[in-house]
């Protein structure tokens, strides 16, 4: 089976990066070549979103490009499988969008500039690798080929003076959490002898773990945990969104978190459901950590880019918080909270990808990330304001965008199991509409400030990228079914699953 | 002896021919690039001889061809597993020699009689991989070590010379250790042919022998620090980093390859052949777990504080020693149904790789310390705008030396980390992951400094022809098998065979 398209939407940016490193001369060039690169990567996403077959009677894994003797050894049975289903679907779609966004966004970077496109396509090659493998092993070496990129586009297009240590801090964190990875994906190897993402969760659920399942759990756990970041292991994340440029924190915080997130749905809710639903009170317990914790830090921020920083670990605190729905009530497990949970993952990937873009906007133009040092810009540059109050307010969730959806989605599945924790996370909303109503009356409106007289606004070039992300945000909030359904079609086999493990476990 | 000892012995002795050759050559000739085209090109002759000899085993379909000699004992065969080695050691030459061309410039005159050491010692280890009887081990570990001796003090300045004699030294009182393990083992057993070993070994840990087996033990645990000594594990690795850091470069990429290289085949020769007794196995599968964790640890904390880069890698060396002997800790006998080869192949994949990466990350260091005249790490800065391609070249390294994809460090790593997971030492798996991670610190370092710092100096570092092939060779290889390691692997495989059947 090779439909030929994942693949090609996986390793373009890869072959891109070759030959901007190789054949490409010039500034311009370069920048040209990125940006046709990854428009071509946005329309392949869109197409591959749309040939998802919804329909009942559909296979769950599409688009299958499979060749299974790469590395036929035994003791090494590693295939290449590319697949999507409704879970990864979307965030091919995301993937692509933020892609291009980031590319598109970097339209102003001067130094070194064939590197700088060369890493920020390997890394979107990477990120979409991680979304599409089926296949373990291919899924960890996907995960690990995004470090050395990330590595690289904080340590030098960063931000001064730490931007050195946020990258290595970045890198040891991420790096520690998959090791940690590894030996449970070769526990299960050795335990049934299969790579096969879609055949290990049967085969786990017959038994014969070397480990006992909860240990494996918790070694794979925990590397999605760090990405994600779960508190107390969010640590690297400010740092490194603080220091990374513009487009690498759009990557960052738009696609690359998710990768924690969509792995506890691929990986650990649906290869171990009853350790999963086991620890539920765990997940609803730091995902309200993360929404109050995250949202109560932003409060005292002053530097605009760790704010928005700060406010992801409160938002995917929602996706963690949707995921504690999983045991269900009275023993019926609904998608409605699972669902809103990878919601969260997709609507927090275009708006906070789109906060940092704007974010970076503002610092090109005025020099500074400190917010009392803003102030009155709403006059000078009004397109870009707007688009920063849009952003806003689908941050906190305003109905009619993106935001509300998934939060909704994540309040309505989660109360009914958790009420008194979904209580309290529920006055994480009220914080983030103060923070971010707050932070956009510091930065853009108020007095005007005399030394940002000659600031501009977006250009065209700059305002590309943020219509796109404003579609998404738009579209999603207004017609949601584009996304959830896919959605659902995806998380439909994890609560099966699921309703059998805590149906068994309350017998 | 036959003429069929010599065709079997025919890689070994090519090797040594060239050798003396080349001492020859250099007596006529007054273009001392010739000597480098010489010792390249003579290389052909034992890789055909070795390549001959093996399609002429599977041709036979048989496991191994024994030399007697005239004598009544086997010491000498020519197996996959053998075959493999010389196949290694000869590459891993090659390129040292590659490396090297530059390098010897710096000497007013022996040149030939550098590159001839080199070979020298290379026929020392290729024998080493193909014996099969304790003093033959012996004599070939003495004929590998004394060479190397004399490479290291080859510069004859302080550093240089202090390498030398602390090598020569250290590797006698190894040796000395080695010979009394030995001697402990003939005591027991009453022969010195591993096979032999092996069946009387079943008889005495069944019944009743002096001691209770313990004293045998105890010889086992001799050989052990003895082979330890040659391949750098902790505690046998002071000398390591001194003469890394004294010895001419190419010569401590040959220690770090090469040598290493022959120490893993002769103790998975003599422990899966002689000590292969279910009881013993797991007794010695637990202390290579325990050398491999504390090596692995220790080489890379201790790498975190180095300022010069051979002394760097020298520690980086003995962390890589750790990660080998995972393969050496995972007996499959351990556990019931576990792959019966993981362990042994895992250590000839894993040795090819980092061969493959550490000359690559040798090459490059050669050729670049060779311009700017500096092994400190700091000297390095800027490398990415001075000399793009070496920069490129080490970094690329250094991120294969990590186990990141795709290169074939993350490949060799995984699998001789699965070797640990299929036989029950999933902890040590975890400790050479957690030590991964501690490991990037200090590579990525590198890393950094050439990418990230303003160069000191703005003249560009070229280099010469055969160090770019030798840079390119192992960088491709490097790329290639960390994409598609199948062909390695498999032959990795069929070459341990031999050692479990």
């Amino acid at each position: 089976m090779f439909s030929g398209w994942l693949t090609t939407i996986v390793f373009l940016p890869l072959a891109g990066a070759i030959i901007i490193a190789l054949f490409v001369r010039g500034d311009k060039n370069v920048r040209w070549f990125a940006g046709i690169i990854s428009l071509a990567e946005l329309v392949l996403s869109i197409a591959v979103f749309a040939q998802y077959d919804l329909g009942a009677g559909a296979d769950q894994f599409q688009l299958v490009d499979k060749i299974e003797d790469w590395i036929p050894v035994e003791s090494f049975k590693v295939q290449y499988f590319l697949a999507i289903d409704g879970l990864s679907a979307p965030m091919v779609l995301l993937t692509g969008i933020l892609g291009m966004v980031s590319v598109f966004a970097s339209w102003s970077v001067k130094e070194r500039l064939p590197e700088y496109f060369m890493w920020l396509l390997i890394l979107q090659s990477a990120v979409m690798g991680v979304f599409t493998s089926m296949d373990f092993f291919l899924f960890f070496i996907f995960w690990e080929l995004e470090l050395i990129p990330m590595f690289f586009l904080i340590s030098i297009w960063g931000s001064k003076p730490n931007r050195e240590y946020s990258a290595m801090k970045f890198l040891i964190f991420t790096f520690l959490g998959s090791a940690f990875m590894l030996v449970g994906i070769l526990v299960l190897f050795f335990s049934f002898d299969t790579f096969d993402m879609t055949l290990l969760p049967d085969a786990i659920s017959r038994g014969g773990i070397l480990l006992p399942a909860s240990l494996v759990f918790t070694m794979i756990f925990i590397a999605f945990a760090v990405k994600l970041p779960i508190w107390p292991l969010h640590s690297w994340l400010p740092d490194a969104h603080t220091d990374a440029p513009t487009a690498a924190s759009v990557m960052l915080a738009g696609v690359l978190l998710k990768m924690g997130a969509y792995g506890m749905l691929r990986i650990s809710a649906t290869m171990f459901p009853e350790v999963m639903a086991g620890i539920a009170w765990l997940l609803a317990s730091v995902g309200v950590i993360n929404i109050l914790y995250g949202a109560a830090i932003v409060l005292r921020q002053t530097d605009l880019k760790r704010l928005i920083a700060f406010s992801s670990i409160s938002h995917m605190g929602f996706v963690v918080l949707g995921l504690s729905a999983v045991v269900g009530v009275n023993g019926q497990v609904s998608t409605v909270g699972i669902t809103g949970a990878a919601l969260q993952m997709f609507t927090h990937g275009t708006i906070t990808g789109l906060l940092f873009l704007l974010a970076g906007f503002i610092y090109e133009r005025t020099h500074t990330r400190h917010i009392p040092h803003l102030g009155g810009l709403a006059t000078r540059m009004p397109m870009l304001t707007g688009a920063l109050v849009l952003a806003g307010l689908a941050s906190l969730g305003l109905p009619s965008t993106s935001g509300f959806v998934s939060e909704i989605h994540v309040f309505l599945g989660v109360f009914p199991v958790w009420s008194w924790l979904t209580a309290v996370g529920a006055f994480g909303v009220v914080l983030t509409a103060g923070y971010i109503l707050w932070m956009i009356q510091r930065a853009m409106f108020g007095p005007e400030n005399q030394h940002l007289n000659n600031v501009s606004d977006a250009t065209v070039m700059e305002m590309v990228p943020v219509a796109v992300m404003v579609a998404a945000i738009m579209v999603v909030g207004i017609y949601p079914a584009i996304i959830a359904d896919v959605f659902t079609t995806g998380i439909q086999p994890i609560v099966d699953s699921l309703q059998i493990a805590v149906t068994a476990s309350l017998q | 002896m036959t003429t069929h000892d010599i065709y079997l012995l025919s890689p070994e002795i090519s090797m040594a021919g060239l050798a003396i050759l080349l001492i020859l050559v250099d007596l006529v000739v007054s273009r001392k690039s010739i000597l480098t085209i010489v010792a390249v090109l003579g290389l052909a002759v034992p890789l055909a001889l070795s390549i001959v000899l093996w399609f002429d085993l599977t041709d036979q379909a048989a496991t191994q061809m024994k030399a007697d000699f005239g004598t009544e004992i086997v010491t000498f065969v020519v197996d996959k597993f053998s075959l493999f080695f010389k196949f290694l050691l000869v590459g891993a030459t090659a390129l040292v020699i590659l490396a090297s061309s530059e390098y010897v410039s710096k000497f007013k005159n022996f040149h030939g009689e550098f590159f001839a050491l080199i070979l020298f010692a290379t026929s020392g280890m290729m024998l080493l991989a193909s014996t099969v009887e304790l003093i033959t081990i012996y004599v070939s570990l003495e004929l590998t070590a004394l060479p190397i001796a004399a490479l290291a003090a080859f510069m004859r300045d302080s550093r240089s010379s202090e390498a030398g004699l602390k090598f020569l030294i250290l590797s006698a009182i190894s040796s000395a250790v080695l010979l009394y393990g030995m001697v402990i083992i003939y005591g027991f057993t009453g022969t010195t042919v591993l096979a032999d070993i092996a069946t009387q070994l079943g008889g005495l840990l069944d019944g009743e022998s002096a001691f209770g087996g313990n004293a045998l033990l105890f010889g086992v645990i001799l050989v052990i620090a003895g082979f330890g000594f040659k391949i750098s594990s902790v505690p046998f690795q002071m000398w390591a980093p001194d003469v890394y850091e004294g010895s001419p470069t190419p010569v401590t990429a040959f220690l770090s390859v090469a040598s290493k290289a022959a120490g893993f085949a002769v103790i998975l020769r003599v422990f899966y052949i002689a000590f292969s007794a279910e009881i013993l196995s797991v007794d010695w599968s637990a202390v290579f777990a325990v050398l491999a964790a504390v090596s692995m640890t220790f080489g890379n904390l201790v790498a975190i504080r180095q300022n010069n880069i051979k002394r760097m890698l020298g520690y980086s060396t003995i962390a890589h020693a750790g990660y080998l002997m995972v393969g050496l800790a995972a007996v499959a006998s351990r556990t019931p149904d576990a792959d019966a080869i993981i362990g042994p192949s895992g250590v000839l994949f894993y040795l090819s790789g980092y061969a493959i990466t550490n000359l690559a990350a040798f090459s490059a260091v050669i050729a670049i310390s060779n311009r700017i005249n500096s092994d400190l790490i700091d000297s390095f800065a800027g490398m990415a705008r001075r000399a793009p391609f070496l920069a490129g070249v080490l970094g690329f390294s250094m991120i294969s030396l990590i186990g990141v994809p795709p290169t074939v460090g993350f490949m060799s790593k995984i699998y001789i980390f699965g070797a640990a997971v299929d036989t029950n030492l999933e902890w040590l798996a975890v400790t050479g992951m957690v030590n991964s991670v501690i490991s990037a610190y200090y590579y990525l370092r590198v890393v950094k400094v050439m990418y990230l710092r303003e160069p000191i100096d703005d003249a560009p570092v070229g280099s010469a022809l055969p160090m770019k092939l030798a840079v390119m060779v192992t960088m491709a290889g490097t790329a290639f098998f960390g994409i598609y390691p199948t062909p390695l692997i498999n032959l990795a495989r069929s070459a341990v065979d031999v050692l479990v059947s």
